[in-house]
């Protein structure tokens, strides 16, 4: 005779290393099978739409830098392109080919992370997670060299950037590119064919292309289940035109597809770095815009292809000093919607690594 | 390239299909009375021409008269997308309907504007707040919040 069992709720989080931060799921088990999870949001909100409606428009580019506090150069951006479309700015040359350098920085840098923790959800303690830390180390060495800061950089500006990069900075950027293809190929080929990389990852979790379109998920986690979107190729903001870059996608949309893509992207943003610092353009790099910015009353809604997704920004107007409305599209909250769906049936140790291979800031899904 | 779809094309067809469904015409956006909310947005999605299955994002705006849902869909086979807004000038007991049996990405995010701005999502199954507690007085983002 079976032994009777029944379905106990296991609390998961907020405060456990495999969650990035402070997010909890009361996961439903039954034995060591997932039947159900319900995420629990809000440990990390801040109200930060709310402290934008009583910051000037300059002064609310420092909490961007705390929305997906891995990626503030991209916060920063997303944001600054919406104020000057709101405004009809139009940005120096020289400034746009920085910020393309900057953001393609940057997503270098995410990806280090998302995959290294990814890594580490898996099973694979701190070691690929330290070598891509050290990686992304030498990228914010280059970001402390434009910016002064290691991790919220408040580098961009409405109309430009802050101040111009240092002499140093693009022979820096250049060098940076040779060795870390190498360390792109290095890290590949020790975890491409990995058999517990393969055993844990492959087919598990799998995001059908349906329930991305349905939920709106974007980035790399829509591109490894084969939805070629791409905002850098769909809506070009900034000088992307100009570049040439594949957009690789994947298409079983699982965990390790989800791991793939990231290092197929690190390619790309290379791609990208490359042709950018060979065309930087003398100049001024910010536009001449007034102190106090007071845009004219309206609406706009601007959006880059950040490294989690598409991040949007949008502003309602009241031509006064402050924003009378400002959201944020919340990449990371969106890519959660699918969750649910992913990880029933899989075990507990499944739905850490699912988890992981979303890649997920809870400052930017709380807010 | 992503299009903004003409608001103003898209109002004819609506306004042929569903006579009396809509506002006053807006420029940029489609403003849908909330209660025929959900035909509209279920033509929007399923009809071919415009094809609108990928869900962008939803918020809400105050402005004291009323409130103002806009959410920004699009398309990702025909490459456009576009703002639909519906307003709710109750301030009591401000609702829309909730379109998470359209769009599942939905599902968050009305939670996070009934969570912010006290808008009731009607239909929506598990509307409940996602960022501040439960017995939280309030809703922050909205323009009157003491605190």
């Amino acid at each position: 005779m079976p032994f009777k069992t029944e379905p106990f709720v296991l609390n998961f989080g907020p405060l456990h290393p495999s969650t990035h931060g402070v997010f909890r799921m009361r996961t439903t088990l039954d034995g060591e099978v997932v039947l159900d999870i319900e995420p629990v949001f809000g440990y990390l909100h801040r109200g930060i739409e709310k402290l934008a409606e009583e910051r000037t428009y300059t002064g609310f580019i420092p909490l961007t830098d705390r929305l997906d506090y891995i990626n503030s150069m991209s916060n920063n951006l997303a944001y600054c392109l919406t104020v000057e479309k709101l405004m009809g700015i139009k940005v120096p040359e020289r400034a746009e080919y920085i910020r393309v350098i900057i953001a393609e920085l940057q997503r270098l840098a995410n990806h280090c992370i998302a995959v290294g923790s990814m890594l580490n959800d898996a099973g694979a303690y701190y070691t690929p997670f330290m070598h891509a830390f050290r990686e992304r180390e030498k990228i914010l060495d280059l970001f402390e060299m434009v910016s002064g800061q290691r991790l919220t950089y408040n580098y961009m500006r409405i109309g430009g950037v802050s101040q111009d990069i240092p002499p140093e900075f693009l022979p820096a950027v250049k060098k940076l590119v040779g060795i870390f293809s190498h360390f792109v190929d290095e890290y590949d080929v020790f975890l491409k064919q990995n058999e517990i990389l393969l055993a844990r990852a492959k087919g598990v979790g799998i995001l059908p292309v349906d329930l991305i379109i349905n939920c709106g998920i974007s980035g790399p986690v829509a591109r490894a289940s084969g939805l070629k979107r791409d905002l850098r190729r769909d809506d070009p903001y900034s000088v992307y035109d100009r570049f040439e870059f594949d957009i690789p996608t994947c298409e079983n949309g699982d965990c390790y597809d989800r791991y793939r893509i990231r290092i197929a992207e690190m390619r790309e943003s290379l791609r990208i770095i490359a042709q950018a610092i060979k065309e930087v353009p003398s100049g001024p790099v910010i536009a001449d815009v007034p102190h106090l910015i007071r845009p004219p009353a309206g609406e706009a809604y601007a959006h880059i292809e950040a490294p989690k997704g598409e991040l949007g920004c949008y502003i309602v107007s009241d031509n006064s000093i402050a924003p009378y409305r400002l959201h944020v599209r919340p990449t990371s909250l969106i890519n959660l919607s699918a969750l649910r769906q992913m990880v029933r049936g899989w075990k507990v140790a499944d739905l850490i690594l699912i988890f992981g291979s979303i890649d997920i800031t809870m400052g930017e899904v709380d807010r | 390239m992503i299009v903004a779809l003409a608001a103003k094309d898209v109002i004819a067809k609506l306004t042929e299909k569903f006579p009396g469904a809509l506002e006053e015409a807006g420029r940029d956006a489609i403003l849908v009375k909330a209660d025929s909310l959900l035909e509209v947005m279920t033509y929007l999605k399923n009809t071919p021409e415009f094809d609108f299955d990928f869900f962008n994002f939803v918020t809400a705006v105050d402005y004291y008269h009323y409130f103002e849902v806009v959410y920004h869909i699009s398309s990702v086979r025909h490459n456009h997308s576009i703002f639909v807004k519906t307003r709710c000038y109750d301030r009591e007991n401000p609702s829309v309907p909730s379109v998470v049996s359209l769009w599942q990405g939905a599902d968050f995010q009305e939670r996070e504007i009934f969570d912010l701005f006290g808008i009731r999502f009607e239909g929506h199954p598990n509307l409940k707040r996602i960022f501040l507690w439960e017995g939280f007085q309030g809703y922050p983002l909205r323009k009157d919040f003491n605190r």
